[in-house]
C-alpha cells in the first residue's frame, strides 16, 4: 500500500518536472515510476505490489465484464412484458474473514446487477443476498462463491 | 471518430438510465426495484462521463470525471444495502413469486431487532 502511495507521488513529481499538467503525462508518470520501483525492488523488501498487478488487473476486467453481462440480462427483462424473474434470499457461507474482504465482497454483490447483499449475519460467516434469478440456491451459491468470492480472494491474499 | 466513441457512449449511458427508470414501474416489489434501479443508473452514469472525458480530453474533466465514477461505485452499493436491510427489518413484503427466504430462518442471536450493527 505504501508503494502505490509512492507510486503516484513519482507520477505527480514526474508530472511537475515535464511541466504539463495532463492525464497523459500522469499516466506516463505513473507507468515510469512503476518501473523505477521495480527495478529497485530488493529495497522495499517483503510486498507483493508486483506480483499483484496482473491479478488486479484481471479481476477489475472480470468485473466489469460480469457488471455488463447481469446489467443486459435485467434490461432484457424490463423491456420485455414477461417476468423471467425467480428473486429470492440465499444465504452465502463466506470464505472471505477480515472487515475489507467481507465489505469489498458485499458491495461488489450489490454492485452486480440483479444481486443485492441484505445482510452480515453477526458471527460474520454467512451474508444474505437478494437475487432476482434463484433456480436453485444451491448453484447460486456455487457460482457466487466460485466466481467473485474465489477471485476476491486471489487478488486480497 | 472521437464523436462517434464519445457519442455512442453517451447514448449507451443514457439507454441504462432509462431503463433503469422503466425497472422502477416495472418491477414488483422493492428489492427488485433496488436490484433493478441502482446498478443499471451507476453503469449509465459511468458510461456517460466516459463519453464525456472523450470528448474533452482535459485534465480537470477527466480527474472530475474519475473521481465521480470511484465515489458513485464506493457509496451507490452502501446505499442500496442500506435501503434493502432497513426494508426487510421493517416488514417490507417480498413479491410473492420470491423463491426461497434463508434470511428468514437465521438464527435470532437474543433480539436481533436491537442489536444492530453499525
Amino acid at each position: 500500500m505504501n508503494l502505490l502511495l509512492l507510486n503516484i507521488l513519482l507520477a505527480v513529481a514526474w508530472m511537475m518536472l515535464t511541466g504539463e499538467v495532463s492525464s497523459g503525462t500522469f499516466t506516463a508518470g505513473l507507468l515510469v515510476g512503476y518501473l523505477l520501483l521495480w527495478l529497485t525492488r530488493p529495497a522495499w523488501g517483503e510486498t507483493r505490489y508486483f506480483s499483484k498487478l496482473l491479478p488486479v488487473i484481471r479481476f477489475v476486467l472480470y468485473f466489469l465484464k460480469e457488471l455488463l453481462v447481469a446489467n443486459l440480462k435485467v434490461a432484457y427483462d424490463i423491456v420485455t412484458p414477461k417476468d423471467h424473474m425467480v428473486p429470492g434470499i440465499v444465504a452465502v457461507p463466506l470464505d472471505v474473514k477480515s472487515d475489507i474482504e467481507i465489505t469489498l465482497f458485499a458491495n461488489l454483490v450489490t454492485l452486480t446487477p440483479g444481486t443485492l447483499s441484505l445482510d452480515v449475519s453477526p458471527d460474520r460467516r454467512t451474508l444474505y443476498v437478494h437475487a432476482l434469478y434463484v433456480k436453485d440456491a444451491g448453484q447460486f451459491r456455487r457460482e457466487l462463491k466460485n466466481g467473485l468470492e474465489k477471485r476476491l480472494i486471489e487478488v486480497m491474499r | 471518430m472521437k464523436e462517434i466513441l464519445s457519442g455512442s457512449l453517451l447514448l449507451m449511458g443514457s439507454v441504462f438510465i432509462l431503463l433503469s427508470a422503466v425497472g422502477i414501474l416495472r418491477m414488483p416489489d422493492l428489492y427488485t426495484r433496488m436490484s433493478a434501479t441502482t446498478k443499471a443508473s451507476t453503469l449509465g452514469i459511468g458510461l456517460v462521463l466516459l463519453g464525456t472525458i472523450l470528448f474533452w480530453q482535459d485534465f480537470g474533466i477527466a480527474s472530475r470525471a474519475i473521481a465521480i465514477i470511484v465515489f458513485l461505485f464506493l457509496t451507490a452499493p452502501v446505499a442500496a444495502h442500506v435501503i434493502g436491510r432497513a426494508a426487510y427489518l421493517g416488514k417490507v413484503p417480498l413479491w410473492e413469486k420470491t423463491n426461497i427466504d434463508e434470511f428468514k430462518k437465521r438464527e435470532h442471536p437474543s433480539d436481533s431487532s436491537s442489536s444492530m450493527p453499525e
